[in-house]
């Protein structure tokens, strides 16, 4: 905005928005801090911020206590393949329902839409009993199947694609390039942006999804990291700074990917719900 | 006549040419979409007027299933918390994320860097965050309690430890998570507002307030609409929050529905009570999106 602000009302905004941000980062600080502490130490008041010595050994001690390597291997190992999945095939059925004009291409899209809205727990138990026929209770490919196709990710990039003009395609087409080689060749590369958005919210979604791995895996090679943090809590309820420590660990992967993207991530959400 | 009947069937096989490429590009899509979600929905409506356990053959049973679960004090608990977390996490949610768009959309030195750290809760995995939010909020020695009687209260709430304070501590825990994320949405729609429309209304005199109430808010209704209808959309399906803090507890005095839908198909296997609820669940859901289509017809807007 142009007006000009007097220098009081700047310095209270700020004042405003760092109390505000340092709020919301509270329970992250504490989380982190407490994962340096002994358990008898998380607790005293007045808090100490900065923990009198750094127990780093908390970040060892768990690695002995659960099969955090598993945990983590699988929570990659999901992640990274829903996700791929995901965006090969979402940004595919985008542009089909974006770009190609074929009969039922209205109706087909409702239904997307229309389970956008439904909760996930309202189809939860015919999914499992899918699954139970099919016998992959206890697998991965179970979560596999169940999260690739989400309605998601179909709707995110076709709000992008919207927004590539028309014109732009056709003199694609006439230069000879095939619907799949304007597909390849023009939308692909310019909507990175939004992609790189899918693949982020979809990591992030699978990576610290704990319904559908706590549903479908039950033994514990098949584990993810949530599970295991759950796990933690529930069998060393009283090691507080272990348990932070476990869930920082779980976070790191998040966070890295966050800052890494956190360009795109942010520009690519807010464009995603409102332009087109 | 030969010629446009050659062109006219030319034109269709060219037409159905092109409907078969659309197809191939939606159907890798489509064939999981349409097995894995769009069948298990609808055979969700078939269980939630069978009786089945599983194993046995299923019998129709008409509308008991839903008799049973109206009878069901958990359920009736349930439904009402439900109710209550929904209106709570939705209203503060959406004046939170209003409040910090509009004070983050000013030309402000670190703007993204307060961004990114409002934001960040959104992407911290629930069960992490929970364990830490039941230690801030533990009722004896936690830091919130040992704040409040540090401030003269001298007998703070026992949050996840009391049945009438847990549901509050979960909608703090929500509307702390969920807030970044729907500030991201209005402040796009802040950004589509025209700054024209501002220094219009300052030279007439307009004061902050009345540039807010007059400008601000009508031009955001298509952003407050979508925040609205995914909030509650989202709200409705909130399990993974109410499982790493208090899991249903003390009680039930947390047990929403997508709890309750969980305890009866996982804990009791009762697929029929399950599918029920799930009904009722989608229909609550359901009659709240359309309201709201019907109050907005801005729907286009987002298609």
């Amino acid at each position: 905005m142009i007006e000009k602000r007097s220098p009081v009302k700047t310095v209270l905004i700020y004042v405003m928005l760092i109390v505000l941000t340092v709020v919301t980062l509270l329970p992250l600080v504490w989380m982190v801090s407490s994962s340096l502490k002994l358990s008898t130490e998380v607790f005293t008041f007045p808090i100490k911020w900065i923990p009198e010595t750094f127990h780093w050994e908390n970040y060892v001690t768990i690695w002995e206590k659960i099969n955090l390597a598993t945990y983590t291997f699988n929570s990659f190992k999901l992640s990274i393949i829903i996700t791929l999945i995901q965006l090969i095939t979402s940004s595919f059925a985008a542009y089909g329902f974006s770009k190609c004009q074929f009969p039922g291409r209205n109706a087909l899209f409702l239904a997307y839409i229309a389970t956008i809205a439904i909760p996930w727990q309202v189809y939860m138990l015919p999914q499992y009993i899918m699954m139970q026929r099919m016998h992959l209770i206890d697998t991965h490919l179970a979560i596999i199947l169940l999260q690739s196709f989400t309605a998601f990710g179909v709707f995110l990039l076709r709000q992008f694609y919207i927004s590539i003009p028309d014109e732009l395609l056709e003199a694609a087409r006439i230069d000879g390039l095939s619907e799949y080689g304007t597909f390849a060749r023009i939308v692909m590369p310019l909507t990175k942006p939004a992609m790189a958005t899918l693949v982020i919210m979809s990591f992030v979604t699978v990576w610290n999804d704990y319904m559908g791995p706590m549903i479908y895996f039950t033994s514990d090679r098949n584990k993810t990291i949530q599970l295991g943090v759950q796990l933690f809590v529930g069998q060393y309820s009283a090691e507080y700074g272990l348990i932070m420590a476990t869930s920082v660990f779980a976070l790191i992967p998040v966070l890295v990917v966050f800052l890494a993207f956190q360009r795109f991530f942010v520009e690519g959400i807010a464009s995603s719900g409102l332009k087109g | 006549m030969a010629q446009t009947e050659t062109a006219t069937r030319k034109a269709g096989s060219l037409k159905f040419r092109k409907a078969l490429i659309g197809y191939s590009f939606i159907a890798p899509n489509f064939i999981g979409f349409a097995i894995f979600i769009l069948i298990p929905v609808i055979f969700t409506i078939v269980l939630s007027v069978m009786d089945w356990d599983g194993f046995n053959a299923m019998t129709f049973a008409g509308i008991d299933n839903f008799r049973q679960i109206f009878r069901d004090r958990v359920f009736r608990s349930a439904f009402w918390k439900t109710l209550l977390y929904v209106v709570f996490t939705v209203a503060l949610t959406l004046l939170a994320s209003l409040g910090l768009a509009c004070a983050l959309n000013k030309n402000i030195k670190g703007r993204n860097a307060f961004r990114s750290a409002i934001f960040f809760p959104y992407v911290a995995s629930m069960i992490a965050i929970g364990a830490v939010w039941k230690q801030l909020f533990e009722a004896n020695y936690g830091p919130i309690n040992n704040f409040l009687r540090s401030i003269g209260i001298a007998n703070p709430p026992g949050w996840f430890a009391s049945t009438d304070w847990a549901i509050w501590g979960v909608i703090i825990v929500s509307i702390w998570k969920y807030m970044g994320y729907y500030m991201l949405i209005y402040l796009a729609g802040l950004q589509d507002i025209p700054v024209q429309l501002y220094e219009a209304a300052t030279l007439d005199g307009a004061s902050g307030w009345q540039r807010f109430m007059k400008i601000t808010l009508p031009m955001l209704t298509p952003s407050t609409f979508f925040v609205f209808i995914m909030l509650t959309i989202n709200s409705f399906k909130s399990f993974d929050l109410i499982y790493a803090l208090t899991q249903g507890g003390p009680g039930t005095s947390t047990t929403l529905l997508a709890n309750y839908i969980y305890n009866q198909t996982f804990v009791y296997w009762d697929y029929g009570k399950s599918a029920a609820a799930s009904i009722i669940l989608f229909v609550i859901v359901l009659a709240v999106t359309i309201v709201q289509f019907r109050g907005e017809k801005k729907f286009t807007d987002y298609l």
